[in-house]
């Protein structure tokens, strides 16, 4: 037994630094498209598997991560940006007196992004949990909206439909692989532990779970708070590598996204949305190859602008079609799995 | 099968070898193709291979355009900006209509080094500190104070209502500028009201309108909500004079508006009876003969957007971007397709604005104020 | 007062048109449990239907000329019903026994098909969508004007509903919906074709989108690839409101929702920009007192 979890954390420990290592590699020799699609890739894990809390773990169909991107990207770039930047940015309306003179390092007004939107998701938890399924979806894209349609008016704060510029670019392969280790460490931890069980037995059945003495909706609380934080940095983390925010960044065709990864990866599996955000990360990006003219021999096909989005939709549905329950379905990757599915073939080849 | 195989895949490679062995000038454009701000990205991609049509090289080398969709999106406008600067080898970069995804693409040009310039946006905070990005559009609060001056002087409109489409910055920032220069003037601004593009039924707001009984009403958004505003406001008997920005420009105002449009006043870049540039002859000439329409405004934009970069390329005869940079920066009276075009020192283009009125199908032409 | 009463007739011109699209949403969700988000891109597909034959085209080496709109505008609808059958064959068919979840996610996919097919096939550009003169007519009472369709919207809205209500409640195929909503096994082994049955609801949802999109087109004369985006979230909002699955909850809940969007720009013009976030606050705060809509089920549990 104590040899076995050696192993494990062994295991854990060399692919942490092969992560690193491979970062290192990536951020010395490779491009900085490649090192815009990693940082890409470690947001969308962030923010796909902190989704998955919610929708796959716990089973509560929100519509709402991308309220929660919103509120953690304003609150981070808020407190960031300088005040020389904040009074050249608002040219509508100035803004509102405490915030234009607030300018903070870029970890604290991280995490002070993710408890801002954290808080936000327990007052809206409230009437969220009030309604289940369907109705529960309809309610959280309704904040989502709500979010978005408060950006867009509230001028003095936000800049209205002009956005924020000039936010600095903190962001960069350590800080966003870096939280996203640090977000899937600690998903996974509350998923194998009690807490995550009485999740999973509330998306498995609701009623029973209850009937079993567990409080159901402090436990939905908890992952919706829980994703909520991470989600929020998710946004802050994207704010700062994008350097400028504006309302239209966070429709819900943000949340489709994300909820494209979570499915066709597989829901509930952490392995499935990690999975998930990396093929979407870069599938966009290969897929760029359909719009792009080719000439094959004599004859030239031209470019047709938006076959990417038609190739992306029929890809959609054939892997909804063929895999179900997503590519992973509800499998996770653990070292037990991969020292029993190699561990056997290097014996076997031992013995021949 | 084999040996097929391994010919057509030898074919492949070949031709993939062939097209980039061409000794052609790449320019990178990033424009929304798809997404909710796609009619604008298609407009421009329009006008834009019409330019190019105009002057296909320069420097005796074949300009070849790379044109990479951002879905109406931020983040595939960054993702574009750097596969464009890093993969394609770019030496500049036309795009996007929406200033929110030219606000994207500008930190990674200015990175770069790569000069960039946005055909459309019109948000002042776009080219603000930016040493490598320009825009060729003259901004807002120009364009607001002619429309105001107008309103003012020659309507003889004392009493103006306003509507906003508060989702797009060009909107709200002309409103800005209108609202400031009329009220400077004397007018009053009795209602000001706002709409989300993509909205269809402006009933509510007009009605809260027609109760104040303006003389003008100012639309500041893009053609296809104007055209609708128009059509419900005749609908509810509002009798006031319309007029807009050349957000208005396009053949689906009068297509879509009907009737109801007739007599708005717009402003906008060009027009075929005002002072027209060699350039701008050719290029409505080629317009009306490719789309059997009249030309738009963003089209034409696109086309400038391309014509200043090449200008630029022709001026300093290199292809460094650094030293295309420094020639957009000098660009002076370029006699270009939408005017004559000056870059100000805050990277704006500098040009006339032209006022037009809607008659029936088409538009004629009012007058021209020069900055 | 003529102000209100014009602005109830706004409202009131609105609403019905949310509902006629709603019914057709909560009527495929009445049977499958699907939200089925591609409804508002059928109903842009019929739009550009009848757009086409109004205006005539040519395919391929084939020219079909113009014609009058009361020939386009059934073959509009028809043709709508088909789109609607081939997609559930298609799409939905093979997915009956899956998660719902994953039927949710083909349909943001064939959502997202028919928004980029559009875009490529049609192009971005708005259309302006030629109104038939009969429907161009404005009558005046005093100072109140009544475009005559926002006249003939909410008559046609009930006539909808009447025939969907006479389908649903009157004969055999609505009788095995109404079964098959409840549960879809038990109907199966008393002998009902409950893929005959769903095939028919889908022909039927996508009808009703067609109506509600030609009245759209009608009413706001310009279609758009993306313009069924903003009409599918509001139905599925009115449809939600009025509680999700009923017919009648639906007309009602798209109803509200018009008269709440108009009344609120009414009665705080200023605060205009805040109307679609209005919709949604309204919308939380009636399930916080009656979670399931208006006329809402009872929570099955």
């Amino acid at each position: 037994m104590k040899r076995e979890k050696l192993i494990r954390n062994l295991a854990t420990f060399l692919s942490l630094l092969a992560i690193f290592g491979f970062l290192k590699l990536a951020n010395s020799y490779t491009s900085a498209y490649i090192i815009q699609i990693l940082n890409i890739t470690a947001i969308y894990i962030i923010l796909s598997t902190s989704y998955n809390l919610v929708n796959g773990v716990t089973g509560q169909f929100s519509l709402g991560p991308n309220a929660f991107m919103a509120v953690g990207a304003y609150t981070a770039s808020l407190l960031t940006m300088s005040p020389a930047e904040k009074e050249l940015t608002f040219i509508i309306e100035p803004i509102i007196s405490p915030l234009g003179k607030i300018s903070l390092p870029f970890l604290p007004s991280l995490l002070i992004a993710g408890v801002v939107t954290s808080i936000f998701a327990f007052f809206i938890a409230f009437p969220v949990f009030r309604v289940r399924g369907d109705y529960l979806a309809i309610v959280t894209l309704g904040f989502g909206e709500i979010i978005r349609v408060f950006a867009t008016n509230a001028v003095s704060i936000t800049n209205g439909s002009l956005g924020l510029k000039g936010i600095n670019q903190y962001t960069n392969l350590w800080w966003s692989w870096g939280w996203a280790i640090f977000t899937v460490f600690c998903l996974i931890s509350l998923v194998e532990s009690s807490y995550g069980r009485a999740m999973k037995a509330i998306r498995e059945d609701e009623t029973a779970a209850q009937a079993m003495g567990i409080n159901t909706f402090r436990y939905k609380m908890l992952a919706f708070i829980i994703s909520a934080f991470f989600q929020g940095i998710g946004g802050g983390l994207l704010a700062h590598l994008l350097t400028t925010i504006d309302p239209k960044l966070f429709s819900f065709f943000l949340t489709f996204n994300l909820l494209i990864m979570i499915v066709a990866g597989g829901l509930g599996s952490m392995t499935g949305s990690i999975i998930g955000a990396v093929i979407f990360a870069w599938g966009f990006e290969l897929l760029r190859w359909f719009e792009e003219p080719h000439q094959i021999g004599d004859m030239f096909i031209p470019g047709i602008p938006g076959m990417r989005m038609v190739i992306f939709s029929l890809l959609l549905i054939i892997i909804m079609l063929f895999f179900r329950r997503g590519i992973t379905g509800r499998w996770e990757f653990s070292w037990d799995w991969a020292l029993n599915t190699f561990g056997r073939r290097i014996k076997f080849r031992e013995i021949n | 099968m084999r040996l097929i195989m391994g010919m057509a895949l030898a074919l492949i490679l070949f031709s993939f070898y062939v097209s980039r062995a061409d000794d052609t000038i790449k320019i990178g454009v990033i424009l929304a193709m798809t997404g909710g701000t796609s009619a604008f990205g298609q407009q421009t991609w329009t006008g834009m291979q019409i330019g190019r049509n105009i002057r296909p090289t320069v420097l005796g080398k074949k300009v070849e355009l790379i044109l990479l969709d951002n879905k109406s999106d931020k983040i595939e406008s960054a993702n574009a900006a750097q596969r464009l600067i890093q993969k394609d080898k770019v030496i500049g970069i036309i795009g996007d209509v929406a200033s929110s995804n030219s606000l994207a693409i500008a930190p990674i040009a200015e990175d770069n080094h790569i000069p960039h310039i946005s055909p459309s946006s019109t948000n002042p905070i776009v080219t603000l500190n930016r040493k490598y990005v320009f825009r060729a559009c003259f901004i807002d609060p120009f364009q607001g104070e002619v429309m105001a001056k107008f309103a003012y002087n020659e309507l003889k409109a004392r009493k103006a209502a306003v509507l906003t489409d508060i989702g797009q910055d060009y909107s709200v920032g002309l409103t800005s500028a209108f609202a400031k220069t009329y009220k400077k003037l004397g007018g009053q601004i009795v209602r000001q009201v706002n709409y989300q593009s993509g909205d269809q039924d402006f009933t509510a707001q007009l009605t809260a309108i027609k109760e104040t009984d303006p003389d003008i009403i100012a639309i500041t958004g893009y053609y296809t909500e104007i055209a609708l505003i128009a059509r419900q406001a005749r609908e509810l008997g509002i009798k006031a004079t319309l007029i807009a920005g050349d957000g208005a420009e396009a053949p689906e105002l009068t297509e879509i508006g009907g009737e109801a449009v007739d007599g708005l006043y717009y402003t906008t870049h060009f027009d075929e009876k005002a002072v027209l540039t060699p350039l701008g002859k050719k290029y409505v000439e080629m317009f009306r003969k490719q789309n059997k329409s009249t030309p738009d405004a963003l089209g034409a934009l696109g086309a400038d957007a391309y014509l200043i970069i090449l200008d630029a390329i022709e001026r300093t005869s290199s292809t460094n971007p650094e030293k295309i940079r420094d020639a957009i920066e000098k660009t002076k009276d370029f006699q270009g397709i939408t005017g004559a075009i000056t870059i100000n020192k805050n990277h704006d283009a500098v040009k006339n604005v032209v006022i037009r009125q809607v008659k029936g199908r088409d538009s004629v032409y009012i007058s021209s104020v020069n900055p | 007062m003529d102000v209100f009463f014009q602005q109830l007739i706004n409202g009131i011109s609105l609403g019905s048109l949310y509902a006629l699209i709603a019914i057709g949403y909560t009527m495929v969700y009445g049977v499958l449990r699907l939200i089925n988000f591609a409804h508002g891109d059928v109903m842009m597909v019929s739009t550009y239907f009848a757009f086409y034959f109004i205006t005539g085209f040519s395919l391929f080496s084939f020219v079909i000329p113009e014609m009058p709109w009361y020939v386009s505008f059934p073959v509009a609808i028809a043709l709508t019903g088909v789109l609607g059958f081939l997609i559930e064959h298609l799409a939905y068919r093979p997915l009956r026994t899956a998660p719902r979840i994953s039927v949710l996610m083909t349909a943001i996919g064939v959502s997202f098909l028919l928004e980029n097919l559009g875009l490529v096939i049609f192009g971005g550009r708005p259309k302006g969508f030629p109104t038939p003169r009969p429907f161009e007519e404005i009558f005046y009472i005093k100072d109140i004007s009544l475009p005559s369709l926002s006249l003939l919207i909410p008559l046609i809205t009930l006539i909808f509903l009447g025939a969907t209500f006479y389908l649903v409640y009157r004969t055999k195929s609505g009788i095995a919906m109404r079964a098959i909503s409840r549960d879809i096994e038990t109907p199966q082994l008393m002998g009902i074709n409950v893929n005959r049955i769903i095939s028919l609801t889908f022909i039927l949802g996508s009808v009703l989108a067609a109506a509600g999109g030609i009245m759209l087109a009608m009413r706001y004369p310009q279609i758009n690839p993306l313009m069924g985006i903003m009409p599918g979230i509001k139905a599925f909002v009115a449809a939600v409101l009025g509680g999700i699955g009923s017919v009648v909850g639906a007309a009602l809940g798209g109803l509200t929702l018009g008269l709440i969007e108009i009344l609120f720009v009414a009665f705080l013009p200023s605060y205009a920009g805040y109307r679609d976030a209005i919709a949604f606050f309204i919308l939380i705060f009636i399930l916080l007192f009656k979670p399931t809509g208006i006329i809402g089920e009872k929570l099955p549990d």
